[in-house]
């Protein structure tokens, strides 16, 4: 099959949308000029300055306008290029995006999309860093996905465009320049499902965006000694079908949550508690969970290096909870600024 | 007469209509009517705690919603904040589903997942209200857009209170409407107070209308409980919308007869006096617009006719909510997405 990146999936998930659709538009700062990372290029050219558009920067005001449009017969992609700037705008996804087809009873209903950019860049700092997916997530009448494979990107952006309710797609940096098969026809993968992406017999680990990469590297490092991690990617982060982490909880005994973001009360917590609730009577060893240290992100490369999760931290995991010696890692190349991962998956 | 047919209540037959100025009073009068008599028995039955959600009241103000909603047509849509009980009933005329809602009973068709705070009725244009005070404006200004982009002629209206000024989403509701020349009516409803704060205590500047007339936005005010001046004046407001291809800012006054929430006077807590109230309730405006249908030959019979029409239009109104049922408990999960 074709293989195009990340970044190609989501430009001709939105362009073809958009043809099908004349409903669809796209908004957001730079949006038009910018091209947040080429997904957006070419869009006003081809479609016009009605359905691709830029805007002041009033991030809760443009969620609120795109909400607006939603109830009123449009189906708006709103784009935020940091996750942080998302949180000028959480009035209104808190107050109104997330409960307006509830508190309407149903009378209207929000096919808004939020695309926001997370992830790591040079030197970020606190304000360009943050995931903050157990954020969105907590909230009843949000959905909210993270693909990790361009194929997903492509298909979680189409369903999240065809669903009739709000869904906010968060796409790590880092993936946007990796390869992978993508089906050319337009198609949809669920908002709900968590997907096995390497299956293995030893350990689960459930991992977000970002941390499905580290994950890749470490069963590769891994299955050297004999050790085989199966990745369930959990993709669909709410409403939160545990199916097929269940499922493969139930067939290793024992599961690690790698999470794209701090640990407390994050996603990783609520991976942990299902399964603790679900697998109780199998579970060979206590649910563990890796994410950013717990400080805001700091700037300089070797703190930075520290504050994010990566493939050694799951590697160490795995050995503690199989009472394996330590795997000497000195030969390893791991990914970083200087070395992105580009696939294909 | 009301425009449109799709209200419960029309001009009684019996009334005798001289000419189409006498139509639009009777009009409006239906509408201011029909909103005091409302919150006038929610203040009656308040007490027997049937009705459990916080009222913010709208009396006083109803001039504002009459004119304005007469003014619209039945396609048109407004948003509002917590207090807007008189401006749905001006746009919806819908006694029945005002007070099942009230009363949050399955005949309601938000079920009383709404209350007082969120009434909603697309299909008569009253898209949503809320409880946050700035944020239904970019709601409104993004629906305006959406209506621009489908070629359908529909005015957008938005009500706030002048606490709603200090807000950073109303200004950067006002800058997106004018940048994108939409097709937006701004309804400040000034009643000099956010809760209790007087704009002493809140704003930098002297004059909203003179800041707002720096923005491509037509400015517009009026200091009148008179809907009739207030309904024309929002007239002109749509026309200079639909010419010049810009949103309009029109700020009204107007004074708050009962608390900021509930259906008691606050004269006692001090922070504003009973006479100023008696001054502003020498203008009452249904007062004024009766007096006024009297001065335009109606006989003390006909107004009778029309209030006794909307008075048992209210009252069947509460007795069918009343005997209502609650939905199941199994609704609470019901419609989380859609």
């Amino acid at each position: 099959m074709r293989k195009i990146t990340f970044c190609d999936a989501i430009k001709e998930a939105i362009d073809q949308e958009m043809e099908r659709d004349e409903r669809v538009f796209v908004y957001g700062i730079g949006v038009p000029d910018q091209g947040i990372f080429g997904t957006t290029v070419g869009l006003q050219e081809k479609f016009g300055k009605d359905r691709c558009l830029d805007t002041p920067i009033a991030e809760n005001t443009m969620v609120g306008f795109g909400l607006g449009a939603a109830i009123n017969g449009l189906r708006p992609i709103h784009i935020h290029i940091r996750v942080d700037f998302l949180i000028l705008a959480m009035d209104q996804l808190v107050n109104m995006v997330s409960a307006y087809s509830y508190m309407t009873g149903g009378t209207l209903k929000v096919p808004l999309v939020i695309r926001v950019v997370i992830g790591r860049g040079w030197g970020q700092g606190c304000q360009h860093s943050k995931s903050l997916q157990s954020l969105f997530a907590h909230i009843p009448g949000l959905k909210v996905v993270m693909p990790t494979t361009p194929r997903d990107a492509k298909g979680l952006l189409i369903a999240a465009i065809r669903d009739n309710n709000p869904v906010i797609l968060i796409e790590h940096r880092w993936l946007y320049w990796q390869e992978g098969e993508v089906p050319q026809e337009s198609f949809t993968v669920p908002l709900d499902e968590a997907h096995v992406l390497r299956e293995g017999k030893d350990v689960t680990v459930v991992a977000t965006s970002w941390m499905n990469v580290e994950a890749l590297k470490a069963m590769e490092i891994l299955a050297r000694r004999g050790v085989n991690i199966e990745i369930v990617d959990a993709r669909a982060i709410a409403p939160l079908n545990d199916e097929a982490i269940i499922q493969s909880v139930k067939k290793t005994g024992r599961c690690i949550v790698a999470d794209n973001d701090w640990v407390h009360c994050g996603f990783s917590a609520e991976v942990a508690a299902r399964v603790s609730e679900k697998c109780f009577g199998q579970l060979k060893y206590p649910v563990m969970r890796i994410g950013f240290a717990h400080t805001p992100c700091p700037t300089v490369r070797h703190l930075e290096d520290e504050f994010y999760p990566n493939a050694i931290e799951i590697i160490r995991e795995v050995e503690k909870m199989l009472d394996l010696s330590p795997t000497d890692l000195s030969k390893e190349e791991f990914y970083s600024h200087n070395n992105h991962f580009k696939g294909p998956f | 007469m009301l425009s449109g047919g799709y209200q419960k209540i029309t001009r009684p037959r019996k009334v005798k209509t001289l000419n189409t100025r006498n139509e639009l009073n009777i009009g409006l009068y239906q509408r201011l009517y029909l909103a005091r008599r409302c919150e006038e028995k929610i203040v009656a039955l308040y007490h027997e705690n049937d009705m459990r959600t916080p009222m913010h009241m709208s009396m006083g103000s109803e001039a504002i919603a009459a004119g304005v909603c007469h003014a619209l047509k039945e396609s048109d849509q407004i948003f509002g904040t917590y207090r807007s009980h008189a401006i749905y009933l001006a746009k919806t005329l819908d006694a029945d589903g005002f007070f099942a809602e009230m009363y949050g009973k399955d005949t309601s068709r938000i079920k009383g997942k709404g209350g007082s705070m969120h009434l909603c009725f697309p299909q008569r244009g009253f898209m949503g209200a809320s409880a946050v005070v700035g944020n239904p404006l970019p709601v409104a200004v993004g629906a305006a857009f959406a209506n621009k982009v489908q070629k359908n002629n529909k005015i957008v209206a938005v009500f706030f209170g002048d606490g709603t000024t200090d807000a950073g989403q109303f200004w950067e509701s006002v800058n997106v409407a004018s940048l994108m020349k939409l097709p937006v009516l701004f309804i400040c409803e000034d009643n000099e107070l956010a809760v209790h704060s007087p704009k002493s205590t809140r704003r930098g500047y002297q004059s909203i209308s003179n800041v707002i007339s720096q923005l491509n936005c037509h400015v517009l005010e009026e200091n009148t409980t008179d809907a009739e001046v207030i309904y024309n004046l929002v007239t002109k407001a749509i026309q200079s919308i639909r010419i010049a291809e810009k949103p309009c800012f029109i700020t009204l006054k107007y004074y708050r007869y009962l608390q900021h929430v509930g259906i008691k006077e606050d004269f006692q807590i001090g922070y504003r006096s009973r006479a100023e109230f008696e001054e502003w309730y020498k203008i009452d405006p249904i007062k004024v617009q009766r007096e006024k249908l009297h001065n335009l030959g109606l006989s003390e019979k006909d107004v009778a006719i029309i209030e006794k029409e909307i008075d048992t239009q209210i009252g069947r109104s509460i007795e069918k909510a009343k005997k209502a049922p609650f939905c199941g408990t199994d609704e609470l999960y019901k419609g989380v997405f859609a």
